[in-house]
Protein backbone atom coordinates (compact mmCIF):
# COMPACT_ATOMS: atom_id res chain seq x y z
CA UNK A 1 0.00 0.00 0.00
CA UNK A 2 1.50 3.34 -0.99
CA UNK A 3 1.34 6.52 1.09
CA UNK A 4 -1.01 8.09 -1.45
CA UNK A 5 -3.40 5.37 -2.50
CA UNK A 6 -5.25 5.33 0.81
CA UNK A 7 -6.94 8.54 -0.29
CA UNK A 8 -9.66 8.69 -2.97
CA UNK A 9 -8.64 10.14 -6.31
CA UNK A 10 -11.61 12.23 -7.49
CA UNK A 11 -11.95 13.61 -11.02
CA UNK A 12 -11.52 17.15 -9.68
CA UNK A 13 -9.67 17.76 -6.46
CA UNK A 14 -9.53 21.14 -4.69
CA UNK A 15 -6.56 19.68 -2.76
CA UNK A 16 -4.55 19.34 -5.98
CA UNK A 17 -5.58 22.84 -7.07
CA UNK A 18 -4.39 24.05 -3.67
CA UNK A 19 -1.09 22.17 -4.13
CA UNK A 20 -0.40 24.03 -7.34
CA UNK A 21 -1.45 27.36 -5.83
CA UNK A 22 0.96 26.62 -2.99
CA UNK A 23 3.73 26.04 -5.53
CA UNK A 24 3.15 29.49 -7.07
CA UNK A 25 2.76 31.17 -3.68
CA UNK A 26 6.10 29.71 -2.56
CA UNK A 27 7.64 31.24 -5.65
CA UNK A 28 6.03 34.61 -5.05
CA UNK A 29 6.90 34.60 -1.35
CA UNK A 30 10.49 33.73 -2.07
CA UNK A 31 11.17 36.88 -4.08
CA UNK A 32 10.23 40.34 -2.75
CA UNK A 33 11.24 42.04 -6.04
CA UNK A 34 8.49 40.04 -7.72
CA UNK A 35 5.88 41.24 -5.25
CA UNK A 36 7.17 44.79 -5.62
CA UNK A 37 7.00 44.52 -9.40
CA UNK A 38 3.36 43.42 -9.23
CA UNK A 39 2.46 46.64 -7.43
CA UNK A 40 4.96 48.83 -9.27
CA UNK A 41 3.48 49.09 -12.77
CA UNK A 42 -0.16 49.72 -11.80
CA UNK A 43 1.03 52.41 -9.37
CA UNK A 44 3.27 54.10 -11.96
CA UNK A 45 0.42 54.03 -14.49
CA UNK A 46 -2.00 55.42 -11.95
CA UNK A 47 0.33 58.30 -10.99
CA UNK A 48 1.14 59.14 -14.62
CA UNK A 49 -2.47 59.11 -15.76
CA UNK A 50 -3.59 60.83 -12.62
CA UNK A 51 -1.51 63.90 -13.43
CA UNK A 52 -2.56 63.83 -17.09
CA UNK A 53 -6.17 63.66 -15.99
CA UNK A 54 -5.70 66.51 -13.54
CA UNK A 55 -4.34 68.65 -16.35
CA UNK A 56 -7.13 67.68 -18.75
CA UNK A 57 -9.80 68.24 -16.13
CA UNK A 58 -8.95 71.90 -16.15
CA UNK A 59 -9.26 72.07 -19.92
CA UNK A 60 -12.01 69.64 -20.85
CA UNK A 61 -15.62 69.71 -19.75
CA UNK A 62 -15.97 65.97 -20.47
CA UNK A 63 -13.12 65.05 -18.16
CA UNK A 64 -14.21 67.65 -15.67
CA UNK A 65 -17.56 65.82 -15.49
CA UNK A 66 -15.92 62.70 -14.23
CA UNK A 67 -12.34 63.04 -13.12
CA UNK A 68 -12.05 59.31 -12.58
CA UNK A 69 -12.79 58.13 -16.14
CA UNK A 70 -9.20 57.97 -17.31
CA UNK A 71 -7.87 56.85 -13.96
CA UNK A 72 -10.43 54.08 -13.59
CA UNK A 73 -9.91 53.09 -17.23
CA UNK A 74 -6.17 52.79 -16.66
CA UNK A 75 -6.57 50.66 -13.55
CA UNK A 76 -9.26 48.40 -15.01
CA UNK A 77 -7.20 47.89 -18.14
CA UNK A 78 -4.31 46.95 -15.90
CA UNK A 79 -6.55 44.37 -14.21
CA UNK A 80 -7.22 42.81 -17.62
CA UNK A 81 -3.53 42.83 -18.56
CA UNK A 82 -2.36 41.53 -15.16
CA UNK A 83 -5.12 38.92 -15.21
CA UNK A 84 -3.81 37.58 -18.51
CA UNK A 85 -0.20 37.86 -17.42
CA UNK A 86 -0.97 36.12 -14.12
CA UNK A 87 -2.16 33.02 -15.99
CA UNK A 88 0.60 33.06 -18.57
CA UNK A 89 3.44 33.70 -16.11
CA UNK A 90 2.34 30.80 -13.92
CA UNK A 91 2.46 28.55 -16.96
CA UNK A 92 5.77 29.99 -18.15
CA UNK A 93 7.22 29.18 -14.70
CA UNK A 94 6.61 25.50 -15.46
CA UNK A 95 8.26 25.79 -18.88
CA UNK A 96 11.24 27.71 -17.53
CA UNK A 97 11.79 25.12 -14.81
CA UNK A 98 11.20 22.13 -17.16
CA UNK A 99 8.68 20.84 -14.64
CA UNK A 100 5.72 19.89 -16.87
CA UNK A 101 6.79 16.26 -17.14
CA UNK A 102 6.76 15.84 -13.36
CA UNK A 103 3.44 17.64 -12.96
CA UNK A 104 1.57 15.59 -15.52
CA UNK A 105 2.77 12.21 -14.34
CA UNK A 106 1.29 13.15 -10.97
CA UNK A 107 -2.49 12.84 -10.48
CA UNK A 108 -2.83 16.54 -11.38
CA UNK A 109 -5.39 17.05 -14.16
CA UNK A 110 -5.09 19.84 -16.72
CA UNK A 111 -8.32 21.45 -15.53
CA UNK A 112 -6.99 21.56 -11.96
CA UNK A 113 -3.88 23.28 -13.22
CA UNK A 114 -6.09 25.80 -15.05
CA UNK A 115 -7.95 26.55 -11.80
CA UNK A 116 -4.67 27.01 -9.90
CA UNK A 117 -3.40 29.42 -12.57
CA UNK A 118 -6.64 31.44 -12.39
CA UNK A 119 -6.42 31.62 -8.61
CA UNK A 120 -2.83 32.85 -8.78
CA UNK A 121 -3.77 35.38 -11.43
CA UNK A 122 -6.39 36.78 -9.04
CA UNK A 123 -3.81 36.98 -6.22
CA UNK A 124 -1.21 38.67 -8.41
CA UNK A 125 -3.74 41.12 -9.84
CA UNK A 126 -5.01 42.12 -6.41
CA UNK A 127 -1.43 42.71 -5.24
CA UNK A 128 -1.16 45.25 -8.06
CA UNK A 129 -4.65 46.72 -8.03
CA UNK A 130 -5.30 47.32 -4.34
CA UNK A 131 -2.21 49.46 -3.54
CA UNK A 132 -2.59 51.48 -6.75
CA UNK A 133 -6.27 52.19 -6.09
CA UNK A 134 -5.50 53.18 -2.48
CA UNK A 135 -2.68 55.48 -3.59
CA UNK A 136 -5.11 57.14 -6.00
CA UNK A 137 -7.13 58.19 -2.96
CA UNK A 138 -3.99 59.60 -1.32
CA UNK A 139 -2.58 61.38 -4.36
CA UNK A 140 -5.69 62.57 -6.20
CA UNK A 141 -8.44 62.27 -3.66
CA UNK A 142 -10.17 59.90 -6.06
CA UNK A 143 -11.61 56.56 -4.95
CA UNK A 144 -12.58 53.92 -7.47
CA UNK A 145 -14.46 52.28 -4.63
CA UNK A 146 -16.95 55.14 -4.92
CA UNK A 147 -18.44 53.17 -7.83
CA UNK A 148 -19.72 50.72 -5.25
CA UNK A 149 -20.71 47.16 -6.11
CA UNK A 150 -20.58 47.70 -9.89
CA UNK A 151 -16.79 47.96 -9.50
CA UNK A 152 -16.74 44.30 -8.45
CA UNK A 153 -18.65 43.43 -11.63
CA UNK A 154 -16.30 45.50 -13.82
CA UNK A 155 -13.27 43.98 -12.09
CA UNK A 156 -14.42 40.42 -12.75
CA UNK A 157 -15.54 41.19 -16.29
CA UNK A 158 -12.10 42.42 -17.30
CA UNK A 159 -10.09 39.87 -15.32
CA UNK A 160 -12.07 36.97 -16.82
CA UNK A 161 -11.34 38.35 -20.29
CA UNK A 162 -7.67 38.41 -19.28
CA UNK A 163 -7.91 34.81 -18.06
CA UNK A 164 -9.43 33.67 -21.35
CA UNK A 165 -6.64 35.32 -23.35
CA UNK A 166 -4.04 33.98 -20.90
CA UNK A 167 -5.26 30.40 -21.22
CA UNK A 168 -5.22 30.61 -25.01
CA UNK A 169 -1.63 31.94 -24.87
CA UNK A 170 -0.66 29.12 -22.47
CA UNK A 171 -2.06 26.68 -25.04
CA UNK A 172 -0.01 28.30 -27.79
CA UNK A 173 3.08 28.09 -25.56
CA UNK A 174 2.44 24.37 -25.14
CA UNK A 175 2.25 24.03 -28.90
CA UNK A 176 5.10 26.35 -29.90
CA UNK A 177 7.36 26.26 -26.84
CA UNK A 178 9.30 29.17 -25.39
CA UNK A 179 9.82 30.63 -28.86
CA UNK A 180 6.32 32.06 -28.46
CA UNK A 181 7.09 33.59 -25.04
CA UNK A 182 6.79 37.17 -26.27
CA UNK A 183 3.09 36.58 -26.98
CA UNK A 184 2.56 36.73 -23.23
CA UNK A 185 3.45 40.43 -23.24
CA UNK A 186 1.99 41.42 -26.61
CA UNK A 187 -1.24 39.71 -27.56
CA UNK A 188 -3.60 41.40 -25.14
CA UNK A 189 -2.69 44.88 -26.44
CA UNK A 190 -4.38 44.01 -29.73
CA UNK A 191 -7.76 44.41 -28.06
CA UNK A 192 -6.89 47.64 -26.22
CA UNK A 193 -7.85 50.08 -29.03
CA UNK A 194 -11.30 48.51 -29.44
CA UNK A 195 -12.10 47.93 -25.77
CA UNK A 196 -13.08 51.58 -25.25
CA UNK A 197 -10.75 52.03 -22.29
CA UNK A 198 -10.33 55.81 -22.59
CA UNK A 199 -13.10 56.74 -25.04
CA UNK A 200 -16.63 55.54 -25.83
CA UNK A 201 -17.08 52.72 -28.38
CA UNK A 202 -19.17 55.17 -30.44
CA UNK A 203 -16.04 57.08 -31.52
CA UNK A 204 -14.76 53.98 -33.38
CA UNK A 205 -15.51 53.43 -37.09
CA UNK A 206 -18.65 51.33 -37.65
CA UNK A 207 -16.79 48.13 -38.54
CA UNK A 208 -14.63 48.37 -35.44
CA UNK A 209 -17.69 49.04 -33.29
CA UNK A 210 -19.08 45.67 -34.37
CA UNK A 211 -15.79 44.06 -33.36
CA UNK A 212 -15.69 46.00 -30.10
CA UNK A 213 -19.12 44.77 -29.03
CA UNK A 214 -17.83 41.22 -29.44
CA UNK A 215 -15.36 41.88 -26.59
CA UNK A 216 -16.52 41.51 -22.97
CA UNK A 217 -14.06 44.24 -21.97
CA UNK A 218 -15.97 46.81 -24.07
CA UNK A 219 -19.07 46.22 -21.92
CA UNK A 220 -17.06 46.74 -18.73
CA UNK A 221 -15.55 50.06 -19.84
CA UNK A 222 -18.86 51.33 -21.27
CA UNK A 223 -20.57 50.33 -18.03
CA UNK A 224 -17.88 52.09 -16.02
CA UNK A 225 -18.42 55.32 -18.01
CA UNK A 226 -22.18 55.04 -17.50
CA UNK A 227 -21.63 54.96 -13.74
CA UNK A 228 -19.01 57.74 -13.67
CA UNK A 229 -20.53 60.13 -16.23
CA UNK A 230 -24.26 59.51 -16.02
CA UNK A 231 -24.42 58.03 -12.54
CA UNK A 232 -26.33 55.06 -13.97
CA UNK A 233 -25.58 51.38 -13.48
CA UNK A 234 -26.26 49.60 -16.78
CA UNK A 235 -27.15 46.03 -15.73
CA UNK A 236 -27.67 45.10 -19.40
CA UNK A 237 -24.01 45.89 -20.18
CA UNK A 238 -22.85 43.96 -17.13
CA UNK A 239 -24.80 40.81 -17.99
CA UNK A 240 -23.81 40.94 -21.66
CA UNK A 241 -20.16 41.30 -20.66
CA UNK A 242 -20.30 38.46 -18.17
CA UNK A 243 -22.24 36.27 -20.62
CA UNK A 244 -19.70 36.87 -23.36
CA UNK A 245 -16.98 36.11 -20.84
CA UNK A 246 -18.42 32.65 -20.24
CA UNK A 247 -17.96 31.96 -23.95
CA UNK A 248 -14.46 33.45 -23.94
CA UNK A 249 -13.38 31.51 -20.86
CA UNK A 250 -14.77 28.27 -22.29
CA UNK A 251 -12.94 28.97 -25.55
CA UNK A 252 -9.66 29.80 -23.76
CA UNK A 253 -9.92 26.62 -21.68
CA UNK A 254 -10.75 24.59 -24.79
CA UNK A 255 -7.67 25.96 -26.59
CA UNK A 256 -5.51 25.00 -23.61
CA UNK A 257 -7.00 21.49 -23.37
CA UNK A 258 -6.70 20.87 -27.12
CA UNK A 259 -3.08 22.05 -27.11
CA UNK A 260 -2.42 19.83 -24.07
CA UNK A 261 -3.69 16.81 -26.00
CA UNK A 262 -1.63 17.79 -29.05
CA UNK A 263 1.44 18.13 -26.80
CA UNK A 264 0.85 14.57 -25.58
CA UNK A 265 0.56 13.38 -29.16
CA UNK A 266 3.81 15.10 -30.11
CA UNK A 267 5.70 14.12 -26.96
CA UNK A 268 6.28 17.77 -26.05
CA UNK A 269 5.53 17.46 -22.33
CA UNK A 270 8.86 15.69 -21.84
CA UNK A 271 10.81 18.15 -23.95
CA UNK A 272 9.43 21.53 -22.97
CA UNK A 273 11.83 23.98 -21.36
CA UNK A 274 14.81 26.17 -21.93
CA UNK B 1 -2.12 -6.46 -7.10
CA UNK B 2 -2.16 -7.81 -10.69
CA UNK B 3 0.40 -10.41 -11.76
CA UNK B 4 2.17 -7.92 -14.01
CA UNK B 5 2.88 -4.32 -13.11
CA UNK B 6 3.17 -3.40 -16.81
CA UNK B 7 1.77 -5.12 -19.89
CA UNK B 8 2.52 -3.65 -23.30
CA UNK B 9 1.21 -4.99 -26.59
CA UNK B 10 1.85 -3.82 -30.15
CA UNK B 11 3.02 -0.39 -29.01
CA UNK B 12 3.88 2.03 -31.78
CA UNK B 13 4.68 5.72 -31.86
CA UNK B 14 5.20 7.68 -35.03
CA UNK B 15 6.22 11.36 -35.05
CA UNK B 16 5.44 12.59 -38.57
CA UNK B 17 7.65 10.36 -40.74
CA UNK B 18 9.79 9.04 -37.88
CA UNK B 19 8.82 5.77 -36.22
CA UNK B 20 10.22 6.10 -32.68
CA UNK B 21 8.71 2.91 -31.26
CA UNK B 22 7.60 0.05 -33.48
CA UNK B 23 5.44 -2.89 -32.40
CA UNK B 24 6.92 -3.16 -28.93
CA UNK B 25 5.51 -5.70 -26.48
CA UNK B 26 6.75 -6.73 -23.05
CA UNK B 27 5.71 -7.28 -19.47
CA UNK B 28 7.20 -6.19 -16.17
CA UNK B 29 6.15 -8.64 -13.45
CA UNK B 30 4.92 -7.28 -10.13
CA UNK B 31 8.01 -6.76 -8.01
CA UNK B 32 10.29 -7.03 -11.05
CA UNK B 33 13.30 -4.85 -11.81
CA UNK B 34 13.54 -4.54 -15.59
CA UNK B 35 15.88 -2.47 -17.76
CA UNK B 36 15.26 -0.86 -21.11
CA UNK B 37 18.60 -0.74 -22.90
CA UNK B 38 19.39 0.91 -26.18
CA UNK B 39 21.52 3.57 -27.80
CA UNK B 40 20.49 7.19 -28.23
CA UNK B 41 17.27 7.37 -30.23
CA UNK B 42 16.45 3.70 -29.66
CA UNK B 43 13.04 4.64 -28.22
CA UNK B 44 13.61 4.25 -24.47
CA UNK B 45 12.41 7.69 -23.38
CA UNK B 46 9.45 7.57 -25.79
CA UNK B 47 8.44 4.19 -24.38
CA UNK B 48 8.66 5.46 -20.80
CA UNK B 49 6.74 8.60 -21.81
CA UNK B 50 3.93 6.43 -23.20
CA UNK B 51 3.88 4.24 -20.07
CA UNK B 52 3.42 7.39 -17.99
CA UNK B 53 0.72 8.80 -20.26
CA UNK B 54 2.85 11.83 -21.18
CA UNK B 55 2.97 10.68 -24.80
CA UNK B 56 -0.03 9.25 -26.64
CA UNK B 57 0.79 6.11 -28.62
CA UNK B 58 -0.08 5.90 -32.30
CA UNK B 59 -1.37 2.38 -31.62
CA UNK B 60 -1.05 -0.44 -29.14
CA UNK B 61 -2.14 -1.25 -25.62
CA UNK B 62 -0.59 -0.35 -22.27
CA UNK B 63 -1.87 -1.77 -19.00
CA UNK B 64 -0.26 -0.46 -15.82
CA UNK B 65 -1.14 -1.91 -12.39
CA UNK B 66 -4.25 -3.38 -14.00
CA UNK B 67 -5.48 -0.11 -15.57
CA UNK B 68 -5.66 0.76 -19.26
CA UNK B 69 -3.32 3.77 -19.49
CA UNK B 70 -5.22 5.30 -22.40
CA UNK B 71 -8.53 5.37 -20.56
CA UNK B 72 -7.85 5.02 -16.85
CA UNK B 73 -4.48 6.65 -16.22
CA UNK B 74 -5.73 8.81 -13.36
CA UNK B 75 -6.68 5.64 -11.47
CA UNK B 76 -3.08 4.51 -11.24
CA UNK B 77 -1.01 7.72 -11.42
CA UNK B 78 -1.16 8.10 -7.61
CA UNK B 79 0.61 4.72 -7.35
CA UNK B 80 3.35 5.45 -9.87
CA UNK B 81 6.22 7.89 -10.03
CA UNK B 82 9.04 8.89 -12.29
CA UNK B 83 12.46 10.47 -12.38
CA UNK B 84 14.51 11.71 -15.29
CA UNK B 85 17.50 14.02 -15.70
CA UNK B 86 15.62 15.65 -18.59
CA UNK B 87 12.76 16.84 -16.38
CA UNK B 88 13.59 19.25 -13.60
CA UNK B 89 12.10 20.62 -10.41
CA UNK B 90 11.52 24.37 -9.94
CA UNK B 91 14.90 25.88 -9.07
CA UNK B 92 13.71 28.74 -6.89
CA UNK B 93 11.69 26.56 -4.56
CA UNK B 94 13.54 24.96 -1.67
CA UNK B 95 13.89 21.19 -1.54
CA UNK B 96 11.26 20.99 1.22
CA UNK B 97 8.84 23.20 -0.74
CA UNK B 98 9.24 21.11 -3.89
CA UNK B 99 8.72 17.86 -2.01
CA UNK B 100 5.78 19.40 -0.14
CA UNK B 101 4.02 20.43 -3.36
CA UNK B 102 4.41 16.95 -4.84
CA UNK B 103 3.40 15.26 -1.59
CA UNK B 104 0.16 17.29 -1.68
CA UNK B 105 -0.37 16.50 -5.36
CA UNK B 106 0.00 12.78 -4.68
CA UNK B 107 -2.34 12.97 -1.71
CA UNK B 108 0.21 11.99 0.92
CA UNK B 109 -1.49 12.15 4.30
CA UNK B 110 1.22 13.37 6.64
CA UNK B 111 3.30 15.60 4.40
CA UNK B 112 5.76 16.84 7.05
CA UNK B 113 6.51 13.36 8.31
CA UNK B 114 6.99 12.10 4.77
CA UNK B 115 9.43 14.91 3.88
CA UNK B 116 11.34 14.28 7.12
CA UNK B 117 11.55 10.55 6.33
CA UNK B 118 12.73 11.21 2.77
CA UNK B 119 15.28 13.75 3.97
CA UNK B 120 16.63 11.19 6.43
CA UNK B 121 16.61 8.22 4.02
CA UNK B 122 18.11 10.10 1.09
CA UNK B 123 20.51 12.19 3.15
CA UNK B 124 18.93 15.53 2.21
CA UNK B 125 18.78 16.97 5.71
CA UNK B 126 21.71 19.36 5.31
CA UNK B 127 20.19 21.14 2.30
CA UNK B 128 16.43 20.58 2.61
CA UNK B 129 15.87 24.33 3.18
CA UNK B 130 18.06 25.43 0.28
CA UNK B 131 16.74 26.40 -3.17
CA UNK B 132 16.85 23.37 -5.47
CA UNK B 133 18.69 25.38 -8.12
CA UNK B 134 21.65 25.98 -5.79
CA UNK B 135 22.42 22.27 -5.34
CA UNK B 136 25.16 20.19 -6.96
CA UNK B 137 24.26 17.62 -9.64
CA UNK B 138 24.52 14.79 -7.13
CA UNK B 139 22.31 16.56 -4.59
CA UNK B 140 19.75 17.37 -7.27
CA UNK B 141 19.64 13.74 -8.34
CA UNK B 142 18.92 12.71 -4.77
CA UNK B 143 16.16 15.33 -4.58
CA UNK B 144 14.68 14.05 -7.86
CA UNK B 145 14.76 10.55 -6.41
CA UNK B 146 13.05 11.83 -3.25
CA UNK B 147 10.33 13.37 -5.41
CA UNK B 148 9.95 10.01 -7.18
CA UNK B 149 9.58 8.31 -3.79
CA UNK B 150 7.27 10.88 -2.23
CA UNK B 151 4.17 8.68 -2.67
CA UNK B 152 5.99 5.38 -2.01
CA UNK B 153 5.09 4.19 -5.50
CA UNK B 154 4.18 0.63 -6.42
CA UNK B 155 5.72 1.27 -9.82
CA UNK B 156 8.78 3.39 -10.42
CA UNK B 157 9.92 4.47 -13.88
CA UNK B 158 13.44 5.79 -13.99
CA UNK B 159 15.14 7.35 -16.98
CA UNK B 160 18.92 7.25 -16.51
CA UNK B 161 18.77 7.71 -12.71
CA UNK B 162 22.55 7.87 -12.30
CA UNK B 163 23.42 10.00 -15.33
CA UNK B 164 26.07 12.65 -14.53
CA UNK B 165 26.71 11.28 -11.05
CA UNK B 166 30.12 10.46 -9.62
CA UNK B 167 30.69 6.72 -9.00
CA UNK B 168 30.18 7.03 -5.25
CA UNK B 169 26.83 8.82 -5.51
CA UNK B 170 25.72 6.53 -8.35
CA UNK B 171 26.52 3.49 -6.23
CA UNK B 172 24.60 4.98 -3.31
CA UNK B 173 21.54 5.56 -5.55
CA UNK B 174 21.68 1.99 -6.82
CA UNK B 175 21.83 0.70 -3.27
CA UNK B 176 18.84 2.81 -2.30
CA UNK B 177 16.79 1.53 -5.23
CA UNK B 178 17.66 -2.08 -4.46
CA UNK B 179 16.68 -1.62 -0.81
CA UNK B 180 13.45 0.14 -1.72
CA UNK B 181 12.39 -2.67 -3.99
CA UNK B 182 13.29 -5.30 -1.37
CA UNK B 183 11.41 -3.42 1.34
CA UNK B 184 8.23 -2.55 -0.56
CA UNK B 185 7.99 -5.12 -3.35
CA UNK B 186 7.65 -2.27 -5.83
CA UNK B 187 8.25 -2.83 -9.54
CA UNK B 188 10.90 -0.79 -11.34
CA UNK B 189 11.47 -0.09 -15.02
CA UNK B 190 14.80 1.53 -15.67
CA UNK B 191 16.22 3.08 -18.82
CA UNK B 192 19.97 3.34 -18.61
CA UNK B 193 23.20 3.51 -20.52
CA UNK B 194 25.13 2.16 -17.58
CA UNK B 195 25.62 -1.55 -18.24
CA UNK B 196 27.21 -2.47 -14.92
CA UNK B 197 24.27 -0.78 -13.19
CA UNK B 198 21.84 -2.90 -15.16
CA UNK B 199 23.81 -6.07 -14.47
CA UNK B 200 23.76 -5.36 -10.75
CA UNK B 201 20.15 -4.30 -10.40
CA UNK B 202 17.95 -5.91 -13.01
CA UNK B 203 16.28 -9.30 -13.31
CA UNK B 204 15.43 -8.80 -16.93
CA UNK B 205 16.69 -6.64 -19.80
CA UNK B 206 14.84 -5.44 -22.89
CA UNK B 207 17.24 -4.55 -25.69
CA UNK B 208 15.88 -1.81 -27.95
CA UNK B 209 17.24 -0.85 -31.33
CA UNK B 210 15.59 1.59 -33.72
CA UNK B 211 12.35 1.45 -31.79
CA UNK B 212 12.05 -2.34 -31.68
CA UNK B 213 12.84 -4.91 -29.01
CA UNK B 214 15.57 -7.01 -30.57
CA UNK B 215 16.32 -9.24 -27.60
CA UNK B 216 15.29 -9.86 -24.03
CA UNK B 217 16.47 -11.87 -21.06
CA UNK B 218 18.26 -11.92 -17.73
CA UNK B 219 21.65 -10.15 -17.87
CA UNK B 220 23.57 -13.42 -17.36
CA UNK B 221 21.51 -15.19 -20.06
CA UNK B 222 22.12 -12.38 -22.56
CA UNK B 223 25.84 -12.39 -21.87
CA UNK B 224 25.95 -16.17 -22.42
CA UNK B 225 23.74 -15.98 -25.52
CA UNK B 226 26.08 -13.52 -27.21
CA UNK B 227 29.21 -15.25 -25.98
CA UNK B 228 30.46 -12.10 -24.27
CA UNK B 229 32.05 -11.25 -20.94
CA UNK B 230 29.69 -8.51 -19.90
CA UNK B 231 26.52 -6.66 -20.85
CA UNK B 232 28.39 -3.74 -22.36
CA UNK B 233 29.78 -6.01 -25.08
CA UNK B 234 26.28 -7.36 -25.74
CA UNK B 235 24.99 -3.78 -25.94
CA UNK B 236 27.70 -2.87 -28.47
CA UNK B 237 26.90 -5.93 -30.61
CA UNK B 238 23.26 -4.94 -30.74
CA UNK B 239 23.77 -1.18 -31.11
CA UNK B 240 26.14 -1.77 -34.05
CA UNK B 241 23.75 -4.20 -35.72
CA UNK B 242 26.03 -7.18 -35.11
CA UNK B 243 23.76 -8.94 -32.64
CA UNK B 244 22.68 -11.82 -34.85
CA UNK B 245 26.26 -12.61 -35.91
CA UNK B 246 27.41 -12.58 -32.30
CA UNK B 247 24.56 -14.88 -31.26
CA UNK B 248 25.27 -17.31 -34.08
CA UNK B 249 28.97 -17.30 -33.30
CA UNK B 250 28.20 -17.99 -29.64
CA UNK B 251 25.81 -20.82 -30.59
CA UNK B 252 28.53 -22.53 -32.63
Amino acid sequence: MTAAQELPNPAFSPRRVGSMALRYLYLLRGSWPRILELAYWPTVQMVLWGFITQFLAANSSYIAQAFGILLSGVLLWDVLFRGQLGVTISFLEELWSRNLGHLFVSPLRPLEMVCAMLFMSLVRTLIGFVPASLLAIMFFDYSMYGMGLPLVGFFFTVIITGWAVGLAIAGILLRQGLGAESLAWLVVFAIAPISGIYYPISVLPDALQVLAWCLPSAYAFEGMRAVLVDGVFRADLMWLGLGLNLIYLAAGTAVFMICFRLARQRGQLLQMGE
Amino acid sequence: MPENAIEVEGLRKQFDQVVAVDDVGFTVPAGGFVALLGGNGAGKTTTIGMLLGLILPTSGRITVLGADMLRQRYRVLPRMNFSSPYVDLPHRLTVAENLGVYAHLYGVRDVRARIAALARDLDLESFVKRPTGSLSAGQRTRVALAKAMVNEPDLLLLDEPTASLDPDTADWVRGYLRDYRARTGASVLLASHNMSEVERLCDDVLMLRRGRIVDQGAPADLIARYGRDNLEQVFLDIARGQGRAAREAAAE
